[in-house]
This record gives C-alpha cells, structure tokens and sequence, in this order.
C-alpha cells in the first residue's frame, strides 16, 4: 500500500518538475565561456537585458570547444566565444546564422612574483613564452580546447617552441577551466595564460602577478552568433537575435563598458554600427 | 472446504543429497482425523519426510500424491510449523492476517478469523505487539495460530517444541490438541518421547531414512516390533 | 589553512543569513535529489530483488553489470544522458536538456545500479532466512517479493541512503546535462565547482560544509525514522 502510494506521489512530482514553472516564460540557451560568466559580467548585464525584453537569458558557461559543439547540436540558441577562427568556421559550415563583434578583452601572462624564468614587463608575448620554455619554467597550460587554450597554442607556434613536447616536465596541461588552471598555477608557481577579466575577478592569486600584457597579439575578442535554425527547427530564432540586437545596440555596449570589478573596466566594447 | 485430499500417498519415495540417500524407499499413507507422528532419532530424517509430503521439497525417486481432483490447489489446504518460526516483522495480528491476504480473504473475515486464531494460541492480548518481540513460546504459538487461521485440512508441525523450555512445550501441546479437535489431521515429527506418549494416535518409526514400524500408538510403545525401536524406547539407540 | 577557518564562518554566515539564492540552490539541490533517488528506489528495490528471488535468462549477467556500474563515474553518465537528451539525440525532442528533469534522469541512473545491488543482497540474505516458510505459505513469486522488500525495509534503508549520499554529492552528471545555470539548475555542487574556479576556496568550501551538514541532516532524520519504527515493528 505504502509502496503504491509513494509511487504515485512519485509520478506525479516527476511530472510537476519536468514541466515548465511558467507555460508563459520566455527564455533562450546562450552556450558561452566561463570567462564571461565567472568574472561576473553576465550577473551585471543580463538582469538589465531580461528587464528590457521579458526574456530570461539562461547561461551555460563550458570552454569555447564545448561551446561550439553544444551549439553545433542545437542544445543552445545563441553561441557567445572568444575565438574567431572557430566562429568563423562555425558559420561557414552553416551551424551559426552571422557573426557579430560584441567586445574584446585581453590576455595576460601571469606568473609568480619570483619570475624564475624574467619576463616581467616584456611586451612580446612570444618572445617571452620563448624565454619560458629556455628556463624550463612551469607553465600551466588549459590544455581544454577552450579558446584561451586555442590563443596560447598560438603564441607558443609564434615562438617557435613545441611545448607540448614537454608535457608533463614543465608545461602541464591541466585540462580543465581558467579558474582551475590559476589555482593550480597558484599552487604550482606556475606562468599561466589568462584571459584579463577572468584574472581580476579571480580571488586566489597568491603571489601570481601579470608578467606580461599590452601585446597586440593578445588582443581577445568575443563574438556573438545566432544558432542556424535551418540547422534545428526548435531554435528560438526570434528572441536569440533579440537578445544579439541588444548586444550591440548603444544600450548594451554601454552595460558592457559600465561593468567594473575593483574599479577596473573588464569587457571594452567594439560592436559596428548597426548596417555593417 | 469441498472433497477432502486425504488420504496422502507416498509410494517408494527416496530423497538423495550429495550422493547420500537420506530417504530411502518409504512408502505409507496418511488418513484424515489421526494425529500421526513421525518418532525417531536426530538424523534419521524426520524433518525431510515431512518436507517431501509438504511438497517444499521434490522426491529423488517415487511419488508423493494427494487424492484431489486435478484442478485442486492442494497447497491451500495444508500448513506447516518450522522448529524454528519464521516471523514477519509486523504485529502479532498482522501475522497472522497475512496468509488470508495472500488468498485474498475479504478485510472483514480476516478481522474475525484472526482474532479467533490468536484466541485459540491465546495470543489476543499480544494482538498488536511486533511478533518477533514475543517470547519463545509465544512465537510458536503465534506461528500454530498463522497455519490455523488458513482452516487447513492438515497440519504439518516440524519439532515443534525443539527450542523451548517444558511449560512452554506445554502450551504447544495443548494448542496441537486444539487445532485437532478443530477437524485438521495432524502430522508432526518429534524425538521427544514423552511428547509422542502425550500425542500421538499413531506412530511412523524412521531410522536412517527407513520406515521401519507404523502402528498404533499404545501399541508401538507397549511391543514394539523391531530391535532398533525398542532400542530407541529403552533410550540406548546407537546410530 | 586561514582558508579553513573563513570557511566555517562563511558557512556559518550562509546558512545563518538564509541567504535566498543559497536557499534556492539547496531547495533544487534536494529536490532533484530526492526525486532521483524517489525513481531510483521505485525501479531498483523491485528490480535488486527480482536479481535476489527469480530465475530468468541473463540474470548472472544482470547481477554483474548492477555491481559494476554501482562505481560508474557521474561524468560517463552525464556525458550518456546529454547524447541522449541533446537536440541531436533521440530525445532531442523533449526538450529536457538543461532542465532539473534531465539532473533527475541522469542522478537516477548513477543511482539505481548502487540501490538494485544493495537491495539484491540484501533480500537474498533474506531470501535464505524465509525461503520456506513463504513457500509453504503457498505466497505466489510477486507476494514473496513485496514481503521480502517490506520486511527488509530497516536494512533497505541503507541503500536508499547510499544512493542519496551519491546523488547529492556528485557533479559531474548534473555539470553537464544541467548546465549549472543560474537560478535553473544551478545546485550545491555545481555551484561549489563555480566557486572553486572562481578562487573563492573559502566561499566554495563554506557550501561544502553546507552540504555535508544537509547530508548528514537527512541521514540522521531517516535513522531517527527507522529506530523510532523499530520497537514496534521488531
């Protein structure tokens, strides 16, 4: 009796919870990167978007390469990463509707206050990785496929070194987040890459500092892209580009300029004027 | 009740474990209204014979056969006690309620059956206390009111009184002659000579899996006819 | 080490200032657990016993693969349940994916195969005790089941606590096919892997402490349940 009852009860919880809390709600899936969701921007600019337009905006916050391919599966709407050879290929391969610029951060390389290896305040990225890989220093690498894995292995062909050849010696792949690789790098003594609004709003450096930053080539942009909905009939076409309309409309770049973390500005945006 | 399944017949049966015949070649039959008890010493298999006519376990060899209509669920009309009663962990009266609810007896005839089951093990006042909370006696008891309550047409009971101090044995006696003048034929093993004096109508003598003697109780003790039963009355059977 | 005594005040402070989203975060966390493990009592008590009492084909095998997948890693069953629930997949079309319903699917499977093993070997041992008496009782294969369940039910405790000490305490399943998204499917664990990748070590392991104590509150609670039904039940 007791068993039968508790199975009802158990139908009918199942049911209550699978089923949407509000038929009315509306709401879009952005796969994006931890670096956006961890430094806190989305917390400050998605209430203010939600308010504008009734649409609740639900992040799922994975490294760029699980980004992609959430997206590629039609699991997300809108697909929000930092790295555009892969958006751009996403959208060729017809997955993806248009790539829009929203706004651009940069990398930093950290490194231990000791800096074993004496990059600090060199403005050669490269150069400076080079230098890394001659004094055998450690280095923690994402070692994830994220973008910011994707922007390293960049760096590391531009200095001509293999790193990955003395993976495991002083170059350890951690394969997981930013904010796992910098406490292991905290952990470590480690130089790591980093992307910039990431590292502010992290809060265990330790005696990590930024080594070496302003380099151009550690330009990091993000881009914005509508999931194909010729690709997945389900995708919420309508309420996706809303939300990249808002993006790079003069009301959303300026939510995206006025997020601060300790005074600093992390995301600067560099959206085109509406037409291009 | 219908046509009764007595008498049971078991023809040539053996039971054989491990190589070992345990039982070997017995054959006899069980009639309505007797109290039958199955005497003899530990290890003489007394305890498998009653399980080979409860049908718990299959014979080796030879048949064990009720006389039912083909059709007849013979497994409702009888019951057994086990030397050792396996309680459920409920009431006293849930116990006994529940080979009602396996048949599907209607709640309100189960209300009265059980109380007049735990009436007769004099058990009313335990009705609701967890059954494996009653004392030894009282378990037996409860586990004699459990078969009673399915009105079988007989009653298997295995050593019944094995685990229990004299007055309790007593009690189990008594019930046993209370479930018998309520119409079930009674079959029961037991190595307790007194018990068998105190109970039985007749007597089937096993020794070492062999029917040895069958015969009427005052009979067997007064002239037995083979040498190990008398040995096994004088209280010196080797085996 | 300074990092474990703000945890504890941060705990403290968390638990003690009913902070909402904390409160909100913990209310999914129970209730996706509780569900999960809800489903994964309902199929695994019956199934562990059928593994106990009955004879069928494959049961040898069935029994094996119960017992290994009691160590199956969250992260293979999430990554199962997010083929099978994505948009590509063959449930694409529910539309479960980032849901709490899609956290309890993927919890209920980590969880049935701990659930069916225990209670397996558990209603077996059981099995050995009442095998006879139920059997003379002339009790058909489905009564013996629910009797054999029902009596074990004290012992049965047990695994339904080891499924949800499973459940409540993994992430990597409810990482990946829930996503851990704000104020949706966002759960202690979830959120203490956030926390932790953020370097808020004191913060995320103030909601590890947190869980614990809820774990620990929940097992307490069902065994006071159990001594409390004991004595009256034996």
């Amino acid at each position: 009796m007791v068993m039968r009852r508790s199975f009802l009860a158990g139908i009918i919880l199942s049911a209550a919870i699978a089923l949407p809390s509000s038929a009315a709600e509306r709401d879009i899936v952005i796969a994006s990167t931890t670096s956006t969701e961890n430094s806190g921007l989305f917390g400050a600019i998605l209430p203010i978007f939600e308010a504008a337009s009734g649409i609740r905006v639900k992040v799922v916050a994975v490294g760029t390469g699980q980004a992609i391919k959430l997206a590629r599966n039609g699991d997300a709407d809108v697909l929000f990463v930092h790295h555009r050879t892969s958006e751009e290929k996403f959208v060729a391969e017809g997955f993806g509707v248009k790539r829009f610029g929203v706004m651009y951060n940069d990398f930093v390389l950290v490194g231990p206050k000791a800096d074993p290896a004496g990059v600090r305040a060199m403005t050669d990225a490269p150069a400076a990785l080079a230098k890394i890989a001659a004094a055998k220093a450690v280095f923690a690498s994402r070692g994830d496929d994220s973008g910011t894995h994707k922007k390293e292995r960049g760096l590391w062909r531009a200095a001509q070194v293999d790193a990955q050849a003395a993976s495991g010696q002083w170059y350890r792949e951690t394969g997981s987040g930013m904010g796992a690789t910098l406490n292991t790098a905290a952990g470590l003594g480690a130089y790591a890459l980093a992307d910039r609004g990431t590292w502010i709003g992290f809060a265990n450096k330790g005696d990590l500092e930024i080594m070496v930053e302003g380099d151009k080539r550690l330009f990091n942009p993000y881009g914005v892209i509508l999931v194909n909905p010729a690709k997945h009939k389900h995708i919420k076409a309508a309420d996706g580009q809303a939300f990249i309309d808002w993006l790079v409309s003069s009301a959303g770049q300026k939510a995206i300029a006025d997020y601060k973390l300790g005074g600093l500005q992390l995301f600067f945006p560099n959206a085109k004027k509406a037409g291009s | 009740m219908g046509v009764s399944i007595l008498p049971l017949r078991l023809e040539g049966v053996t039971f054989e474990a491990d190589g070992k015949r345990l039982i070997d070649g017995v054959t006899f039959d069980l009639r309505p209204g007797t109290r039958s008890v199955i005497l003899g010493p530990n290890g003489a298999g007394k305890s498998l014979l009653l399980r080979l006519c409860h049908g718990l376990i299959r014979p080796s060899g030879g048949e064990v056969s009720w006389d039912a209509p083909r059709g007849t669920e013979v497994s409702h009309r009888q019951a057994m006690v086990f030397q050792r009663p396996v309680l459920l962990r409920r009431s006293a009266a849930a116990n006994v309620a529940y080979p009602l609810r396996l048949r599907g007896v209607p709640a309100r005839e189960r209300g009265e059956r059980v109380a007049e089951a735990l009436a007769l093990a004099g058990l009313s006042a335990q009705a609701k206390q967890a059954a494996r909370s009653l004392s030894g006696g009282e378990q037996q008891r409860l586990a004699i009111a459990r078969a009673w309550v399915m009105a079988p047409e007989v009653l298997f009971l295995d050593e019944p009184t094995a685990n229990l101090d004299p007055a309790a044995a007593r009690a189990i006696e008594a019930l046993i002659d209370g479930v018998h003048a309520s119409g079930a034929k009674i079959v029961m093993t037991t190595h307790d000579l007194g018990q068998a004096h105190r109970l039985a109508d007749e007597i089937l003598f096993l020794h070492r899996g062999h029917l040895l003697e069958r015969a009427e109780a005052t009979a067997f003790f007064s002239n037995p006819r083979t040498a190990e039963a008398s040995a096994f009355l004088k209280g010196d059977l080797s085996w | 080490m300074n990092d474990l005594a703000a945890a504890f005040s941060q705990a403290a402070s968390l638990l003690l200032g009913f902070d909402e989203d904390l409160m909100e975060i913990i209310g999914l966390s129970l209730r996706v657990s509780f569900m999960a493990v809800g489903l994964a009592v309902l199929l695994g008590l019956p199934l562990g016993a059928a593994v106990a009492l009955y004879r069928f084909p494959g049961r040898t095998v069935l029994g094996a693969l119960l017992n290994a997948f009691m160590g199956l890693p969250p992260v293979v069953v999430g990554l199962v349940v997010y083929l099978m629930l994505s948009r590509a997949g063959p449930l694409g079309v529910l539309g479960l994916l980032f849901t709490p319903a899609a956290m309890i699917l993927a919890q209920c499977l980590l969880v049935l195969p701990i659930v069916a093993a225990l209670s397996a070997q558990i209603v077996a041992d059981l099995s050995e005790e009442y095998d006879e008496q139920l059997r003379s009782l002339a009790a058909g294969p489905g009564q013996r089941l629910v009797t054999l369940l029902w009596d074990g039910r004290f012992s049965l405790m047990t695994a339904v606590l080891a499924g949800f000490g499973r459940a409540i305490a993994e992430v990597g399943a409810v990482m990946i096919v829930g996503g851990n998204i704000a104020h949706s499917t966002r759960v202690m664990t979830t959120a203490i892997a956030l926390e932790t990748s953020k370097g808020n070590l004191a913060l995320a392991l103030g909601l590890g402490l947190v869980l614990i104590a809820i774990a620990l509150g929940v097992n307490l609670a069902a065994l006071a349940l159990r001594d409390a039904a004991r004595p009256r039940h034996g």
